[in-house]
């Protein structure tokens, strides 16, 4: 029996381009997922703003009738501004990284790996969409600067935005790199509270790294959240009339065993850091059993 | 497919394993798919079945033997293989925060469907797996069929030549169940398709051109449902009657033929059952008060085969699936 074969719909069949142009187009997709996603969350909207605020205006305005922050009568919660943009940036962006493992529990990432397009592409864009959530939020702690005795300098907002999408960056892929490591949703709470905590309080967000202990001093120079946290500081505090001996204690000058550390190299030390996270991220969620 | 198909096979495979350390998953299975057919696997959980679509679908290695699907190796040219193929996985892949449409968007943009396609596309699929009119609504609001459902339609999105199916009605009410199979005959009429799909149903199983017995990891038949049940033979034939040890004695006699008494009834087989009961009724001359004759169904060629029923295998110790490798649906 002899049948006419229909043939393959050849208009259906899509080559999607392949190279650079599509590993953009397809980290691109990722990223918007991810817009999407938290668009539609609001608690984690309110969430990642409340917590600033309570930082600023709670804990910041109650301090400040007793803490001395340096000479130069600096107000407490002027201080506490790039530190809690820079905490704020910082559990959103992991917190951004880290959702890969929902991701994963509940399918999705399937859907993702399965796709013919580069892993890596995936993960950087999951890094991207982080970032540009991450920095989205902080711009609403950015908008309270007036109430923190931040001026609204154009040059400043700018500094500080590129500061911070740069470390949210770097934040998300650590973050991602986290997620590729723990095991199932139960695990995320409590490696945040060993691992991230830890790191915020060691980075000197919330207070003067001047005059530290040996050992703290150390911790912090090897803390890579440090790296974040230090040029959102100076950005700021070069912005403000601070005198000599003010600047000295708010905006201390990081050192690598007493050479100072420049600026542009702790935001060189701030990508690279992120890209290492990146690579060992991209490559655990690459293999294939 | 009752006509035969001309073009390469959809999917070739030879001497295909996997081993997890000391489980052997997979222990050498051999078959061939036809382009355009609907070609099933049954087996009971722990067979192997999602272990090799998994293999098919490039998302494991194969520790030896080779694949071919739609004409590439899944070792070698993952990338080629992804494109040609449509996935539906045992356990649920949809991003529930988002809308139906916005599922089937991401994955139409992955797959690199031209935009000026997609939405005309979009609204194929989703009429064929009638979901057009909640393509708005969040996954998170939908059934665990309609969830189904749209991952047929996303399978579909960027007209794979091979659809993979793994357990598609797993999980679901009887009447969903028989409705993803509406679906899934519609499919196989509107599209161009050859379908793979894996159940440990019976009688889905009798939905398929072809399907392979799977047990432990290996093939252990493989044909027509029809072939199959045909090839372990006979009609089953159950006699009530007035007085059974005439009955018995006179079946022996006239025909040559060993009845068994069970629950008050005689039971014989046979090769053709329906042609034998009025030769048997005209020759029995013992009055008859009911008589029924049964078809050999898949679970008498699944138990001939392996030995138990598909319901023994599946309450088999060590055949169940380890939690951390069961998804949530
Ligand atoms: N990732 C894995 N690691 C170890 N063992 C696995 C893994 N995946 C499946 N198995 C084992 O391989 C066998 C076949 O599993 P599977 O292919 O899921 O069967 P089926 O889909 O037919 O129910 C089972 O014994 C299962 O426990
Ligand atoms: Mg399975």
């Amino acid at each position: 029996m002899t049948t006419t074969v229909t043939p393959l719909p050849v208009a259906d069949v899509h080559r999607p381009p392949s190279g650079l142009a599509a590993d953009l187009r397809a980290a691109r997709i990722v990223c918007h997922r991810e817009l999407l996603r938290w668009l539609k969350d609001r608690r984690r909207l309110a969430a990642g703003l409340v917590q600033p605020l309570l930082w600023l205006f709670v804990l910041g305005s109650g301090l400040s009738r007793v803490v001395n922050v340096g000479p130069g009568n600096v107000d407490f919660r002027t201080f506490l501004f790039p530190g809690v943009l820079a905490t704020s940036v910082m559990f959103t962006a992991v917190f951004a990284g880290v959702s890969v493992v929902w991701d994963r529990e509940f399918g999705f990432l399937r859907e993702m790996l399965v796709a013919p397009i580069r892993r890596s592409s995936i993960m950087a864009g999951k890094c991207l969409g982080g970032a540009i959530v991450a920095t989205s939020q902080a711009v609403v702690i950015l908008a309270l600067a007036g109430l923190c005795g931040v001026p609204y300098s154009p040059v400043l907002m700018l500094e500080l935005l590129g500061v911070l999408f740069l470390a949210s960056l770097s934040i998300t892929a650590f973050g991602l790199l986290l997620g590729a490591r723990v095991a199932n949703i139960q695990s995320v709470m409590p490696v945040i509270q060993t691992v991230i905590t830890p790191m915020m309080f060691l980075s000197g967000a919330l207070y003067p790294t001047a005059g530290l202990p040996t050992w703290l001093a150390l911790a912090t120079k090897v803390n890579p959240v440090t790296y974040a946290v230090n040029p959102m500081r100076h950005v700021l505090f070069t912005h403000l009339d601070l005198t000599p001996a003010a600047a000295k204690v708010l905006d201390h000058q990081l050192t690598w065993g007493g050479w100072p550390v420049p600026f542009a190299l702790q935001l060189v030390m701030l990508a690279a850091l992120g890209l290492v996270a990146f690579a060992i991220a991209v490559r655990r969620f690459s293999k294939t059993d | 497919m009752d006509t035969e198909d001309r073009r390469p096979a959809a999917i070739r495979v030879e001497n295909l394993q996997k081993r997890f350390g000391e489980v052997e998953a997979v222990c050498g299975v051999d078959f061939e798919v036809r382009a355009g057919e609907t070609f099933g696997f049954l087996g009971p959980n722990g067979a192997g079945k999602s272990t090799t679509i998994n293999m098919l679908c490039t998302l494991l290695r194969p520790t030896g033997g080779r694949a071919v699907v739609a004409g590439y190796d899944v070792a070698t040219q993952r990338d080629d293989v992804r494109r040609e193929i449509g996935l539906v996985f045992q356990d649920m892949t949809l991003d529930t925060y988002l809308s139906a449409a916005q599922n089937l968007r991401f994955h139409g943009q992955l797959y690199g469907v031209p935009a000026a396609r997609l939405e005309t596309r979009m609204q194929q699929v989703l009429e064929l797996v009638g979901l057009w009119d909640r393509r708005d609504k969040d996954v998170s609001t939908f059934s665990g069929g309609m969830k189904r459902r749209l991952e047929i339609a996303r399978g579909l999105l960027h007209s794979p030549r091979v659809l993979f199916l793994d357990e598609p009605t797993v999980g679901l009410d009887p009447q969903t169940r028989a409705s993803i199979w509406e679906y899934l005959n519609e499919l196989r009429h509107q599209e161009d398709l050859t379908i793979f799909l894996t159940t440990h149903y019976m009688d889905e199983a009798e939905n398929c051109d072809r399907i392979a017995i799977m047990d432990a990891g290996r093939i252990v038949a493989l044909d027509t449902p029809q072939a199959l049940k045909a090839a372990i033979g006979t009609d089953r034939i159950r006699l009530e009657t007035d007085d059974g040890a005439a009955a018995a004695a006179a079946i022996n006699r006239n025909f040559g033929l060993e009845a068994t008494s069970a629950g008050g009834a005689l039971v014989l087989q046979v090769p053709d059952g329906e042609r034998f009961v009025p030769k048997l009724l005209a020759d029995l001359g013992v009055p008859v008060r009911s008589v029924s004759v049964t078809r050999p169904t898949l679970d008498d060629v699944f138990m001939t085969y392996t030995g138990r029923t598909i319901r023994d295998a599946e309450a088999a110790p060590g055949s169940e699936i380890p939690a951390m490798f069961r998804g949530r649906r």
